[in-house]
């Protein structure tokens, strides 16, 4: 996959609903791999959802978000053909991000 | 993935075109790269909340108050859940002047799971997907007017999610 960020924003009439699927470990840093050994915390810390240049939601996500995480909102002043930037930080300070088109 | 293979108007061709628009800005060499094009600031996290036990203590390491229980908020999460790694739980609100939600999950180990900031324009609502060591109590915190409001609701998780 060429992004860790799978995003499909859609406007509809007033309102854009936004859901994301980041690929993401999300280890909690409690759990132990076959040889016993704790498994260290990697988690999304930050996600930000930018539209117009403002930022339009914002993440801050603790290691008991799932696997892969998935969220879903909804905002308002967007129409079709708009982009929206996605982008997030770890705890290991990787990051990525991506722009999409409003559908 | 399932949300995008079932979405309708979700072509393979939009996709392909996504990807053609990833190549083109540079992004298709791959996955994690360090610092590309970030605006997502790891400073913004509240490290000291995510490490609280409790919810009191949470809620004043992350807005400083504690919150009044309300029914105007609309915590959805599963009464019983067969897979603790994956805990749909979604929150939306009719109260007014909505700025943040947080979602914490009682008998985790640590109690803040989740904080979102919802800026002006941007609805009282969100879904995701969490994790839950146990059964325990859900509790959705919303930010409104400078006051907080909670619901609680107890899920049973047969399968805990931390796994080892």
């Amino acid at each position: 996959m060429a992004s860790t960020i799978r995003i499909r924003a859609i406007a509809g009439g007033d309102t854009t609903q936004v859901q994301s699927l980041i690929s993401h470990p999300m280890d909690s840093g409690f759990v132990k791999d076959s040889k016993g050994q704790l498994i260290p915390a990697h988690h999304i810390e930050v996600v930000e959802f930018e539209h117009a240049g403002k930022v339009v939601f914002t993440c801050l996500w603790g290691p008991a978000v799932s696997k892969d995480p998935y969220v879903k909102f909804s905002f308002k002043g967007a129409k079709k053909g708009d982009d929206l930037k996605v982008s997030w930080v770890d705890n290991k300070g990787l990051s990525d991000s991506l722009v999409a088109k409003i559908q | 993935m399932n949300e995008y293979a079932d979405a309708p108007g979700q072509t393979r061709r939009t996709m392909l075109k996504g990807a053609a628009a990833l190549a083109a800005l540079g992004y298709g060499a791959g996955g994690l790269m360090p610092e590309a094009y970030a605006a997502a600031d790891a400073k913004a996290w509240p490290a000291d909340a995510f490490k609280q036990k409790g919810e009191a203590d949470a809620l004043k390491a992350l807005y400083g108050k504690g919150a009044e229980a309300s029914d105007k908020i609309n915590l959805d999460a599963p009464e019983i859940a067969e897979n603790g790694a994956v805990v749909p739980i979604a929150v939306t609100s009719s109260l007014p002047n909505v700025t943040a939600i947080a979602i914490l999950v009682l008998d985790n180990p640590n109690t803040l799971a989740a904080a979102y900031k919802i800026p002006a324009g941007t609805e009282a609502s969100v879904a995701s997907r969490l994790k839950m060591a146990k059964t325990s109590k859900v509790v959705a915190v919303v930010e409104s007017g400078g006051k907080l409001y909670s619901a609680t609701k107890e899920v049973k998780v047969t399968v805990g999610g931390c796994g080892g």
